[in-house]
This record gives C-alpha cells, structure tokens and sequence, in this order.
C-alpha cells in the first residue's frame, strides 16, 4: 500500500513538473525572455586594491583618517552613520583628545532636551555620542534630496555585494547614458533629476556625483586628493565602519588555526596510536 | 541494551561507587558513549557527522544563550541591538559571527549525515526509529533555522518571513487567518519577531531532547556500518572508548579547522549582504532568496509553475515542498531491499549519485533568480527527486541484483588490512 501512494504520488509531482517544464520550455523557445536594461547594462563592480585584502591584510590608518576626512566634508551633509561613535574614531589612530575635538567641531549637533524649559533642542556631541543624523527623520530626509532617502552608511560596504569595491566603483562610476542603451532601450532614458551610474541596481541613481573635481578635500598628510584617491580613501573609510573588527578577527583567527592544526595534528596520532592494533591482521 | 560482552561500568573509586548507587548517572554515560557501548569497528569517516552534528547544536547554544544576552527583541531596536553587539560587546562580534556561520556548519554535517543514511542504508530495520526521530530533529532545525534568521530584522529577514509564512496563506479557506495568526499580525512585526525569539530560544532544547531519544533508539540495535552486515560476535566491535572517540576527537579537529577558517577569514560569505539593510516594509528586494540550506526546497517550491485544474501552483509548490521532506519518513519501507550497503547495490549506487547532483542542482537553483532557466532546470531537478524516492527507489529494490556481501565485518576489515593472499579467505566469520 505504501509503495503504491508513493508510486502515485511520485508519478504526480514528476509528472505535473514536466508538464510545468514543457509550458515554459515552450514559452521560452516562442517568446525567449528579452534582457532587461539592467541586465545588459549594469556593471559588476571595479577591481580595486586596498591595504586590507587578503587574510593578513590590515586597514592603513592613514588611509582611514583621509577617508573620514572625505566622509566628514562630504558624505556626511546627506548621509548618516548611526552604528558609529567619535569614540570608535580612537581606532583611526586619533588621540582622546582629537577625537574630543571632532566631536565639539561636528557640524551637526546631537538632539538633546533643554535643561531648563524642557524644550526639544541641540548641544555640542561629545565621544561618547554616536553621529548625529543629518535628518530629523526620513521625511525631511526625502524632502531635501528630491525625494530619495541617503542611506545609512555605517555598514553599506557589507550591505553591497563586494561593498568596498561597490562603494568606490559607485563613486568614480557616473557617465553619460551609452548612445548604444538608448538606441536599444528608448523608453530607458535617465529621468530628470536621476544620474546615470552602471554601477548602481537599476542605473539611475538619485545622488549626485559626490565627488566632482581633484583638490575638493585638502588632505594633511600630503596625498594628492584626485578623485579616485578619495574614492578608495572613503571606501576603505566605509570597510572600517561596516568591519571595525576586522583586525582582531583575523588575529585571533590566525591564533586559532595554529592551535587547532596542532591539536588536530595531536588528535590525529592518538587515533592512529589506538587502532594501530585493529588495523592489521589478528 | 547492548551486547552481551559490552564492558561493564565498575567503578573503582569509593566515591565513584557512592554516586553509583544513588544516582547512576556515570553508568548512562559509561554505557551510552564510552566503553560499554560496542561498536562496529569498521566504521569509516562518514560515521563521525553525528558526533560533529551534536557539537555544532552545543556550539549554536552556546553563542545563542550569549548572544540574547544582548538582543532586544523588539522590531525598533533589534537590528542595532545586533550592530552593538557587534561593535561594543567583548568579542560579541565573535559570538555573532560563530553563531550566523554555526547554523550553516551544523547543517553541513546534518546533510552528510543524512546522505550517509542514505547510502549505507541506515534506515533500514532495525533502525527505523533512529532514522525517524533524526526528520524529527531535521525538521526542528529548520524551523528554529528559520526563526533565528529573522532576528537580526534586516532587509532577508523581514521578507523572508513575510514569504515563508505567505506559504500558508496559499492553503484554501483557511490559509489566510493561519498566516495571520502565525505572525501575529497582517504583516511580519514587533509580534512575529517576539514569537520567533521566544520559539528560536526553544527549539534548540527541544533538538536536544529528540537528540536524546535518537541516541537512544540508536543503542537498542547499535550503530550500522559501512557494510550494512549485522554484529554478529565482540570480535566485530571495539568500545566507542576509546576507539571512536579518539576517531571522533580527529574528526572534530578538522570540523573546526574548517569553521574557524570561515567564521575568522570569510564570516559573510555565506550570508546575504541584504541582510545587512534594516527591515524596511516598504522596499522589496530584487531577489528573496533564504540561506544556502534551504536552497533545494525552495527550488521545489518555485518549480511548479502551472495550475492544475483548480489547485493553484502556488499550493502545489507549498505541498510540494512539505512533500519533499515528509516522503522521507515512509522511505524505509519504500526501499525495500534486504541489502543495507550501497557499496553492495551497483544499480541503486549509480541512481544515488544521480540524486547526489540533482540536490546540488535544485541547491543551485534555488539560489538564483527566478528566471529561465533556472526555473526550467529545477522542474526537471525537482521531477528527478520525486521519481527518485517514489519511483524509482522501490523499482530498485525490487529488481536489483546485490553483489555478493562479506561474511561478517571482521572479514571486510581483514580484507582491507590483511595480508593481501590467502590469509583473508581462510579466517573464519566465526
């Protein structure tokens, strides 16, 4: 009895699934499916080099404090970084001191509560605040940047397939629409106020390129600030806000696998000392 | 029970005799993983998942019990709840890492051990209790899977299970009050995630419970073997102590390598960068696919595409799905051959490693889009499943011819580790 259900139950399942097979076989060879804008046009990510690929590789603080520096006079005037602390910012090599100091210079001011009356106001961040949100909240947000909400940065780079790659190829990526995507999609022109960018989802982007011109950062340690540099610099910036335990992860997994090669090792001549004598002939 | 020259647990410390007597709690253990349990001595690493699969459980508990030290269960706070763990707890992000890539590990060697039930016949009787109670076990995780993945509240978790639960809602009359029911809600929120969490928390205890009964089953007619030919006398078996559990000791050291390897050097690989956006309601994403394990089911549940009459394709997929897994709780009398081994069936060898890719194919599929092909690839991958346990398997049964198989375990073992002559043929299977 069981076998004959199965029997029939399996015929049934195989049976409808080719059935299904040859209804979309056959739409598939009459109607073949025809690739969309973004299938044709969307680009993966660039390759990019950064101090930190690879198991052993380590963030360059350098690199870091450029791109926060970038992120602070650029990004920061739409984007918010909430999972972040002035705190954290000791990791970029900045003394208590300096990041003090950034936190009393940030442009925006954390919300607080007046002391006295009561009343919805701001006062100074201090290191121990997260950064404060450019925004009130997500309608504001909506309202000041033709109706797209910027992202939360803090984790974008692990929010992104290949992120940090993303991050900087999204940067440097904006052009002119193809004459060959037009020509092929009419209807699939950029929309007023969009910006074409092969490197974004679905190719039009509400962000404006943020980056425009070679010198718009004056970094302190003497790198020329072209455009592609401080699209690396704060790529690498955004890797250290999504993973700032990067480091210690590979630490202590180097630490880890030493033993456990040592142990397994130990663990694999014990086995062989105990069987040696039922591995032979009695 | 056991064999009748299990050793007998006699301890030698008047401590030790003291407990003994008011509670023999060293005697289970004695008798159910040490030296009072006997056990093949053939048995080969494909035997070491079990162990492996019980460890991954303690693992996912571990970090798990630690990190609701740290969670909020609430849909404002529990995505940054997650993020301060992460950042702010002492080796949180460790424990989160160990936990996301934990629940990956522990169905990795789930699978193994599953597939070499499979193979070497492990559901066959006696065992079929053991094998029962193991799809009891399969299927808990899932579940507590499922649950745990829409903790963090991002992007995955909150559509994953908007879309999970939607496949209730493809039951006629009643599927959508039993979705709605099921979340809490019209939609996945703060009462969905607040039952996930205390489900989630759980299920893993529960786990351990059926675990024990499955261990237990186990002992009744002791473990099987690669040869799939019965005990028959102590030279066959050796104590698990210290024999297997020096095996499995090796075993787990390799288990660990390999996780530590990705839980330190690619802790993301296996997850979903999606899953790293807070859960916004509004904003679909591109593709919604669950985590790498489910991937096969899934396949089947998009596979069917075409109504049939007036069942909709969506109910077939759901049924279809549940089907996938439940037809393996009928699968020791579906196959109905005396021989247990594969290695002894040529026919239903040749038909298992055709499953072995099918599987791997419906896993491919059900990671990708769906789009064609994908979709047409994974209703013939899907087909091929149902023949295969339905069809297929019970033909074979039926009609194969077994090679000839070795007299006893100890004259398989000889036959590998004795002298390659005469030798072999003349040691008696006593």
């Amino acid at each position: 009895m069981v076998r004959i259900g199965a029997f029939l139950v399996g015929l049934f399942f195989a049976g409808w699934l080719f059935v299904s097979f040859l209804v979309g076989a056959y739409s598939y060879v009459t109607e073949p499916p025809a690739k969309t804008v973004e299938q044709a046009f969307h680009l993966p990510p660039k390759h990019v080099a950064f101090s930190f690929d690879g198991p052993f590789g380590k963030y360059d603080k350098q690199q870091l404090q450029r791109g926060f520096q970038v992120f602070k006079e650029v990004c920061s005037a739409c984007h918010s970084l909430k999972f972040v602390a002035f705190r954290d910012l000791e990791a970029l090599g900045y003394n208590e001191a300096e990041v003090k100091a950034i936190a009393k210079q940030w442009a925006i001011k954390t919300p607080s509560v007046d002391p006295a009356t009561g009343e919805a106001s701001t006062r100074e961040p201090v290191p121990a605040d997260y950064f404060p949100k450019p925004f009130a909240n997500n309608v504001a947000a909506a309202a000041a940047n033709n109706n797209a909400i910027p992202p939360d940065l803090s984790l974008m780079t692990k929010a992104r397939h290949h992120g940090t790659a993303y991050v900087y190829s999204l940067i440097t990526g904006y052009q002119n629409q193809p004459a060959a995507l037009l020509k092929q999609f009419p209807d699939a022109k950029t929309p007023e106020g969009l910006h074409y960018n092969p490197y974004f989802a679905n190719l039009n982007l509400a962000m404006a390129p943020p980056l425009t011109a070679d010198g718009q950062v004056t970094y302190g340690d003497g790198t020329k600030p072209t455009v592609d540099q401080m699209a690396q610099d704060v790529a690498a910036f955004l890797t250290w806000t999504a993973e700032p335990k990067l480091e210690n992860r590979r630490k202590a997994g180097l630490a880890t696998l030493l033993f456990l090669l040592i142990a397994t090792g130990l663990a694999y001549m014990s086995y062989q000392n105990i069987w040696a004598d039922k591995k032979k002939a009695a | 029970m056991s064999f009748p020259w299990a050793e007998h647990y006699a301890p030698k410390h008047p401590l030790m005799q003291w407990v003994d007597e008011k509670l023999p709690l060293p005697r289970l253990v004695y008798n159910a993983i040490g030296a009072g349990y006997p056990v093949p001595r053939n048995l080969n690493y494909f035997w070491n998942f079990g162990v492996l699969a019980g460890v991954a459980l303690v693992i996912q508990i571990v970090t798990g019990v630690i990190m609701a030290m740290h969670y909020g269960a609430n849909d404002l706070v529990a995505f940054s709840t997650v993020e301060q763990t992460m950042r702010d707890v002492n080796a949180g992000w460790l424990m989160r890492y160990a936990h996301a890539n934990g629940a990956s590990f522990f169905f990795i060697v789930v699978y193994l051990h599953i597939f070499r039930g499979l193979f070497f016949g492990s559901y066959k009787a006696p065992r079929e209790m053991v094998w029962l109670l193991g799809l009891v076990i399969f299927l808990l995780m899932m579940a507590t899977a499922f649950m745990g993945y829409v903790l963090p509240w991002g992007q995955m978790s909150y559509w994953g299970a908007k879309v999970i639960t939607g496949l209730f809602g493809a039951i006629p009359v009643v599927g959508e009050p039993i979705q709605t029911w099921l979340l809490g809600g019209f939609a996945p929120g703060n009462a969905s995630l607040n039952r996930f969490f205390s489900l989630h928390f759980l299920l893993p205890f529960v786990i351990a419970g059926v675990i024990i009964l499955h261990i237990w089953a186990l002992h009744i007619p002791g473990s099987s073997n690669p040869t799939g030919v019965e005990v028959q006398g102590p030279q066959d078996t050796v104590p698990f102590h210290p024999y297997y559990t020096a095996k499995d000791g090796f075993g787990l050291g390799v288990f660990l390598i390999c996780f530590a390897t990705m839980l330190f050097f690619a802790p993301n690989f296996l997850g979903h960068p999606d899953n790293y956006i807070e859960a916004n309601p509004l904003s679909t994403p591109a593709h919604i696919v669950p985590e790498w394990y489910f991937w096969p089911f899934y396949a089947i549940l998009r596979a069917f595409t075409v109504d049939f009459f007036f069942v909709p394709a969506k109910l077939l997929g759901v049924l279809a799905m549940f089907a996938s897994i439940l037809l393996l709780f009928f699968l020791p009398w579906l196959d109905t051959s005396p021989v247990r081994s594969g290695h002894y069936r040529p026919v239903f060898k040749k038909f298992f490693i055709i499953l072995l890719i099918d599987v791997a194919i419906l896993g491919y599929c059900g990671g990708a889009p769906a789009e064609e092909p994908y979709v047409m690839i994974s209703q013939i991958a899907a087909a091929y499943y149902f023949a295969h346990f339905l069809i297929v398997l019970p033909l074979i049964s039926r009609f194969e011819k077994p090679l000839p198989l070795p007299g006893s375990i100890t004259e398989s073992v000889l036959a590998k580790y004795g002298k390659a002559d005469g030798e072999i043929a003349a040691v008696p299977a006593e």
